[in-house]
């Protein structure tokens, strides 16, 4: 891939194919843990965290592991497995290095290993044979993309959180859902910039 | 458990429905629904993941330490399905083409891992398969249910066969649809259930945060930790 392509990919992968609001992977803790703004940056955060380390490893276990041995057919065992490992890690090594960025980061990190945001990605670059330096910004792209909805979404949710005017029984998450489709319209609106 | 057979069955189509009372499995239900056929496809493959993964792990569920559980489920759970997904290249390629990502992530579906923590691992082998049968079902029906009013309003159709006169809205299959049908599904479950419960009943409480994370029962952070976190 060329550079003007990996630049145009890391766009779209925000914007035009945004994870949460058109690919609807990660909606859990998108609906989950939207509610206040700063909780929500610090998933985000962890997110992108982890989806970029994850892409590494599950691009090299494929394609250094899986397929010279022709276990193809184990990538859904194996990625999870090794996201699974990651997570654990991270969580180990962060606890050690930087009790700082543990203390704002940690809590989210067990909560990811089954979010379907990180194994999504790590089989959209498989499914699209992606090269390393492909797959390491799409997953850059689509986590920031993570980052950028769950915060919009927990700002909005700020706002109307105390609204009278909202039904009782669309209150929490019916309304958060109902936003995130007016969300997802917007959104839309960014498919025309790449072709 | 003193509950009947029955009885664990219909917990998970009505009381503990998945979808639309205890709100898991929110991705799948939001991508797959665009037609009928579509969430009756993922509705069946995930029912026959929940049916086998909780079996198995009723079976394990004496000789798991407690300590490496959650691996363990995952292991069993991404075993079954990678069966369903060659099950489903072998014998509905259209189906799995159109389904796509999402059955390989059937692994990571709070569903399934969320039966296999809460019910299966606690209960016997025959139980465990009747929840899933239960919980799948209701999945399935709520798929289904979600998927004939974007498929119906939105294209037009009903299994592929034209049902309505009008021009249907397209907005309803793409992705927003996908949001708003299911938030206004869901408020009108709730209203429903309020007006069961008696008038003036206040809705069931919305859940968030840690209440509304799948993964909160087996959390090892502490909760207090967690509430501090957030606010």
């Amino acid at each position: 891939m060329t550079f003007t392509e990996l630049v145009l990919l890391f766009v779209s992968s925000i914007f035009v194919h945004n994870i949460l609001l058109s690919r609807f992977l990660g909606c859990c803790p998108f609906m989950g843990v939207s509610s206040k703004l700063k909780t929500a940056q610090g998933m985000g955060a962890a997110v992108v965290f982890v989806i970029v380390l994850a892409s590494l490893m599950t691009w090299l276990t494929y394609n250094y592991l899986l397929v010279p041995l022709h276990l193809e057919y184990l990538y859904t065992l194996s990625f999870i497995l090794v996201i699974a490992a990651l997570v654990q890690f991270v969580e180990l090594a962060l606890k050690k290095l930087n009790p700082v960025l543990y203390k704002s980061l940690g809590i989210f990190l067990p909560l990811i290993t089954t979010n379907c945001a990180v194994l999504g990605v790590a089989v959209l670059n498989m499914n699209e044979g992606y090269g390393l330096a492909a797959a390491l910004v799409n997953a850059l792209g689509s986590s920031l993309g993570f980052l950028l909805a769950i915060s919009l979404m927990a700002g909005i949710r700020e706002r109307i959180e105390d609204n009278e005017g909202i039904p009782v029984s669309l209150r929490g998450l019916p309304m958060a859902l109902i936003t995130a489709g007016l969300m997802s319209i917007a959104f839309m609106g960014f498919t025309g910039i790449i072709k | 458990m003193s509950r009947s057979k029955f009885g664990i069955i219909t917990n998970g189509i009505l009381s503990e429905n998945p979808t639309f009372v205890q709100c898991i499995g929110l991705c799948p239900t939001l991508a797959v629904t665009t037609s009928v056929a579509n969430g009756l496809g993922m509705g069946i493959a995930a029912t026959f993941v929940l049916i086998a993964s909780n079996a198995v792990i009723s079976l394990l569920r004496k000789m798991v330490p407690d300590e490496v559980r959650i691996p363990i489920f995952i292991v069993v759970i991404a075993g079954f399905v990678t069966v369903i997904e060659f099950l489903m290249k072998g014998f509905a390629p259209e189906l799995n083409k159109s389904l796509g990502i999402f059955i390989p992530l059937i692994v990571v579906n709070c569903i399934i891992l969320a039966r296999a923590e809460a019910f299966a691992s606690k209960n016997g082998v025959i139980d465990s398969a009747l929840d899933g049968v239960g919980m799948g079902l209701g999945f399935t029906c709520a798929l289904m249910f979600l998927g004939s009013i974007r498929e119906i309003f939105g294209g037009g159709t009903w299994f592929g066969m034209p049902v309505v006169s009008f021009e249907p809205a397209m907005l309803i299959v793409l992705a927003p649809g996908g949001f708003i049908i299911l938030g206004c599904c869901m408020g009108a479950f709730r209203a429903i259930q309020a007006r069961a419960k008696g008038i003036g009943a206040a809705p069931a409480e919305a859940a968030t945060g840690c209440g509304c994370c799948a993964m909160a029962k087996f959390c090892h952070k502490d909760k207090d930790e967690c509430e501090e976190a957030k606010a």
